[in-house]
């Protein structure tokens, strides 16, 4: 697609921050906006996951686009938000299809959460955190909810464990996701939990729904994180390298279910990885970076075969030891942390870190492609289960 | 039978309610094209393997096999005694499955690929489909 990533901005990410998912989001927002090299006047686009969600999982909606529309005072010729789609990411496609058809120049992308603050009593189950009793469940929901199926903690379980039994998959290849984004999470100053973990560590922490532990579930953080999506001319008016927007991945081949998927092992994952190879011209080989989504460490594992890393079922001996994946590895992954360590933004700290490699500002955590100089080329995933989108960066020189 | 646990009830409607009150006379029951018997789940009114647009409700056998199971641990309803939650495949049809939970077997016990038959639990007007190992012959 004729679009490019001009400019990135993050606020402060962190546990119960204590500020409003507007408040942050007008960080991100004016920061992107800057370094895209834009005022708030050249907006001309607004984009969001999952916009306002009333009755959604307390702090998971961040602010919907009509309030940041209207807090900004933005000049709008194209504006969207909304859940259903290629995952997260579906926001960031909508934008770079919007640029390309001319329907804008300048797409503010944002996704916020306030999740730690929501959260502080603890996770609780879809459809549980309202008080005053539970509401009857309808719609897809009615086939888990009612099961005590209450979280996708609980149907990526199910994922992981078929797995395990079809492919002989490991617990301790599992840890290794979470063993690798914690070591890269030592390195960004701004991930949530820094501390080193040892596999020991991992096998000790709680068992939260069988193969998964605590550690092989991401951590709620407040954050927001925005993206400028441009018209590929803006390149040539920042100091900086941009990421273009190379392909996506948006297919859902299969029913969006999630428990009667053709391949419980893999999902949506492989629909979307498989049609990011279909609109280009690189291979799995060309990508120096990979940013895959770790909700639950075993997506990362699902976004490794989808992409074509490795072969199906063949993830557990690619990230065995955890070499191949570290920061100095053949294909380093979830260089930030991941949100296993650096913190749930829901996918797009994942996009935020892609476009930190691309340009070479990733500080400590630096990927070096053993060819030299700066990353080239970034794969970045999201979602599980039904629900899956994915996008290949490419590094544009700036002016 | 000892207590029952907690459940969040279905929110019964014309496309669902023969689903969750089928267990009334111990029968599990799946929307099926009368057209060319292919079983639909969760129901639609639209066979998409022969284009029909006549589907009723129609009796399984209640046996399949466990497709994947999990043992949670986390209280998401309260509860903090691990229950398990298994995906049951049914043995009318490849990819026919449900989410459910497996009663009269310990966690320990359960294995993929066991074979298993549907049992319920009534709640309030919901029958709710479990599944318990199965006894005898012609499972999976």
């Amino acid at each position: 697609m004729d679009a490019v990533i001009s400019g990135i901005g993050q606020s402060a990410v962190g546990r119960r921050l204590g500020r409003s998912g507007l408040d942050l989001t007008i960080d991100a927002a004016l920061e992107a906006i800057a370094d895209a090299g834009l005022t708030v006047g050249d907006i001309d686009g607004l984009a969001t996951y999952p916009g306002a969600f009333p009755g959604g999982p307390p702090g998971f909606s961040g602010p919907g686009s009509p309030d940041v529309h209207d807090a900004l005072r933005l000049s709008l010729n194209w504006h969207r938000g909304g859940i259903e789609g290629s995952a997260q990411l579906a926001a960031v496609v909508d934008a770079a299809a919007a640029v390309h058809a001319g329907l804008a120049r300048h797409v503010l992308v944002y996704r916020t959460v306030t999740e730690s603050s929501a959260q502080a009593q603890g996770r609780q189950g879809i459809g549980l955190s309202g008080g005053g009793g539970a509401p009857k469940m309808g719609g897809s929901l009615q086939w888990s909810i009612p099961m005590r199926a209450y979280s996708a903690a609980n149907w990526l379980a199910l994922n992981c464990h078929r797995h395990m039994h079809e492919f002989g998959t490991t617990h301790e290849q599992l840890a290794q996701i979470a063993l690798n984004a914690r070591r890269n999470a030592q390195r960004n100053p701004k991930a949530v939990y820094r501390d080193p973990m040892t596999l020991d560590d991992y096998f000790a922490s709680r068992m939260i729904t069988t193969p998964f532990r605590l550690f092989d579930c991401d951590a709620p953080v407040d954050g927001s994180t925005a993206l400028i999506v441009s018209a590929p001319e803006q390149a040539s008016a920042v100091d900086h390298p941009v990421a273009r927007v190379e392909s996506v991945g948006t297919a859902l081949r299969g029913r969006p279910s999630w428990d009667q998927f053709d391949d419980m092992t893999t999902m949506g994952a492989r629909d979307a990885g498989a049609m990011l190879w279909e609109r280009t011209s690189l291979t799995p080989a060309d990508v120096d970076v990979a940013e895959l989504y770790d909700g639950f460490s075993f997506l990362t594992m699902v976004w490794l075969e989808a992409l074509g890393f490795c072969g199906r079922g063949e993830s557990g001996p690619f990230i065995e030891d955890g070499h191949r994946i570290a920061l100095d590895g053949e294909l380093p992954v979830n260089t930030h942390g991941g949100q296993l360590s650096a913190g749930r933004l829901h996918g797009y700290g994942f996009i935020h870190e892609a476009v930190l490699q691309l340009r070479g500002e990733a500080g400590e955590r630096q990927v070096a492609p053993r060819r030299g100089g700066h990353p080239e080329v970034a794969a970045v995933a999201n979602g599980g289960g039904p629900v899956a989108g994915s996008m290949l960066l490419v590094r544009e020189d700036g002016r | 039978m000892t207590d029952l646990p907690f459940r969040v009830q279905p929110a019964l409607d014309d496309e669902n309610r023969f689903f969750w009150t089928s267990g009334e006379d111990g029968v599990l029951r799946f929307a099926r094209c009368s057209g060319c018997d292919y079983w639909l789940h969760p129901p639609a009114p639209y066979c998409p393997s022969c284009g029909g647009r006549d589907v009723a409700p129609d009796a399984v056998s209640g046996r399949g096999q466990v497709w994947s199971f999990t043992v949670n641990h986390h209280p998401w309803d309260g509860s903090t005694d691990p229950w398990n939650i298994v995906l049951v495949e049914l043995d009318e049809q490849q990819g026919l499955r449900l989410t459910s939970n497996l009663v009269g077997c310990r966690d320990d016990e359960i294995e993929i690929g066991m074979a298993v038959q549907v049992t319920f639990e009534e709640r309030d007007g919901v029958w709710f489909p479990l599944f318990e190992p199965a006894t005898g012959e012609g499972s999976a």
